[in-house]
């Protein structure tokens, strides 16, 4: 079976500091894949990377069977084919949350907002926010902000999602609701990479657990396997000090 | 037993008392605005008691306080102050489109654009390094010095062009530095969502940028509004040359009084409401 992605000795320093120090990782149709590891250990970097908001400085990433990391290739179609929702949700500040949602569709693939505005609906009702359609980011709570986020990234239709972290900057009462949207796409079939340091949500889920440890892939496995039995001392540690 | 002996909780009383601190604060504030209150009828009071004692008082009563001239002149100036106003009108929608253009011309990244953004820079680096007062004269004295025929020997025309070139330059700037507030990370969320830089610019960075330098730019277009009179050192009779001719006619500086009058009237309201949106943003953003 052919990945959906896949990345070779990806590596990505930043001044003196190297962030990635050769990652191999395979991403499938359909699976869903979590990062986990301590913060700094690489989580983030590795998914900007992956859809070309951070340039990689050596290895091949290849989407579909395309190399997407030749340097000055166009990013824009490759970021269409990848959303990524980021921790702080960055929604525009200035835009209802349906404009957020509508920009990129009709800047991008020139879709009109009459067209756009009954599929955005659908969306909304879909994760629970029919009627905030229509509010600015800042009337709304984290929890609904991120969820508008996931519906951003979603109306570009892409083939793959990244999340880094999406969960972290919530209050705990918040982040269910979040993670249900997470459930309903893992459903859906969507393929997913996921950084996250929600351990129990990452058990019930992934298809396959990944640790990174000061910018390796130190171990990975299916999550049964990863959890309760890890083979390296540190992810052995790391997972004590977490669960 | 009566009620003063129960514990506050069990007295059953409906209505809040103050509190030993309400009490406290209310005390603390009414003997701050006595001392307010004092402090200043006293300074008012010696300003109004002891100025006219100063041996020229009347003299300079005579000459710029005289509510005769005020009187004769004051319409007459307010009819010259339309001018100013209609200056200021057709220069602050040149002004903001001009400084908006420079200020992306120094924005951009391209290397064919190049030539653009060292224009950018020499442009605010040479207008923001001139006394106001020295390109009106170059430009309003210069140009129509080339022979130009009527109407564009007009000082109007490149009177107001001297202020475009200046403010717009100082435009750019404040709008650069809106550019350059808005976090790193919509432009992220924007480029993660596939678009161009172009639209990146025009759709999510330049509007919140505008909006967060609407009251820096305010303070400009009132400095503007005062820079107006500027211009009747080539030739149009606004305010303050109005006053400079009523001056004369009547040997008294009181329209002087009468000009300053006008503009405050204009640019205190301006000032405080510029202020305000300042303070509205800056509480926001806490």
């Amino acid at each position: 079976m052919t990945a959906k992605l896949s990345l070779r000795g990806v590596r990505k320093r930043f001044g003196d500091h190297e962030v990635c120090k050769g990652i191999d990782l395979d991403v499938a149709d359909g699976e869903m894949v979590c990062l986990i590891g301590a913060s700094g250990s690489g989580k983030s970097t590795l998914l900007r990377c992956m859809n070309l908001l951070e340039p990689i400085d050596d290895g091949t990433i290849w989407l579909d069977g395309t190399d997407i990391s030749e340097p000055g290739l166009d990013p824009q179609p490759v970021r269409q084919q990848i959303g990524i929702v980021f921790q702080s949700y960055n929604l525009f500040p200035h835009m209802t949350a349906a404009e957020n949602v509508m920009l990129a569709p009709r800047r991008v693939y020139g879709r009109s907002r009459d067209v756009l505005r009954p599929q955005v609906e659908r969306l909304f009702s879909r994760f629970g926010l029919g009627d905030r359609m229509d509010h600015y980011p800042d009337q709304l709570s984290g929890g609904q902000q991120q969820r508008v986020a996931i519906i951003r990234a979603l109306a570009m239709e892409p083939q793959i999602m990244l999340f880094d972290e999406i969960t972290s900057a919530l209050d705990p009462e918040l982040v269910g609701e979040v993670l249900d949207v997470l459930r309903d796409l893992r459903g859906q079939g969507m393929t997913m990479v996921l950084a996250t340091h929600e351990m129990g949500f990452a058990r019930e889920l992934a298809d396959k657990v990944c640790f990174l440890d000061a910018g390796r892939i130190l171990e990975q496995g299916p999550p049964d396997e990863l959890f309760s039995a890890p083979r390296e001392a540190r992810t052995k540690a790391f997972l004590s000090r977490v669960l | 037993m009566d009620d003063a002996s129960l514990p506050d909780g069990a007295s059953g009383r409906t209505v809040a008392a103050p509190t030993r601190r309400e009490v406290y604060e209310a005390e603390v504030r009414r003997r701050s605005n006595r001392i307010a209150l004092i402090s200043t009828a006293s300074v008012v009071l010696a300003i109004v008691f002891l100025v006219p004692l100063a041996p020229g008082w009347e003299a300079v009563q005579r000459s710029f306080f005289n509510g005769r001239v005020f009187a004769a002149t004051f319409p007459g100036l307010l009819n010259a102050f339309l001018l100013n106003v209609m200056i200021f009108a057709w220069s602050a929608p040149l002004i903001a489109v001009t400084g908006l253009a420079i200020a992306l011309c120094r924005d951009t990244r391209a290397p064919a654009l190049f030539p653009l953004r060292l224009f950018g820079i020499a442009y605010t680096d040479i207008f923001r390094g001139l006394p106001v007062v020295l390109v009106i004269y170059i430009i309003g004295f210069g140009v129509p010095g080339l022979g130009l025929p009527r109407p564009w020997n007009s000082p109007y025309i490149w009177g107001t062009l001297a202020l475009v070139l200046v403010y717009s330059a100082y435009v750019a700037e404040v709008i650069r530095s809106g550019i350059d507030s808005i976090h790193q990370s919509q432009r992220s969320a924007a480029a993660s969502l596939g678009l161009s830089e172009r639209d990146t610019m025009r759709f999510v960075v330049l509007p919140q940028a505008i909006r967060n330098v609407v009251p820096a730019n305010m303070n400009l277009f009132i400095a503007l509004q005062k820079d107006v009179a500027l211009l009747s050192f080539i030739g149009p009779v606004e305010v303050f040359r109005q006053a400079g001719v009523y001056k004369s006619l009547y040997a008294n500086f009181t329209p002087y009084v009468g000009a300053a009058l006008i503009f405050l009237v204009l640019t205190i309201p301006a000032t405080r409401y510029a202020d305000y949106l300042m303070n509205k943003q800056n509480r926001a953003r806490t």
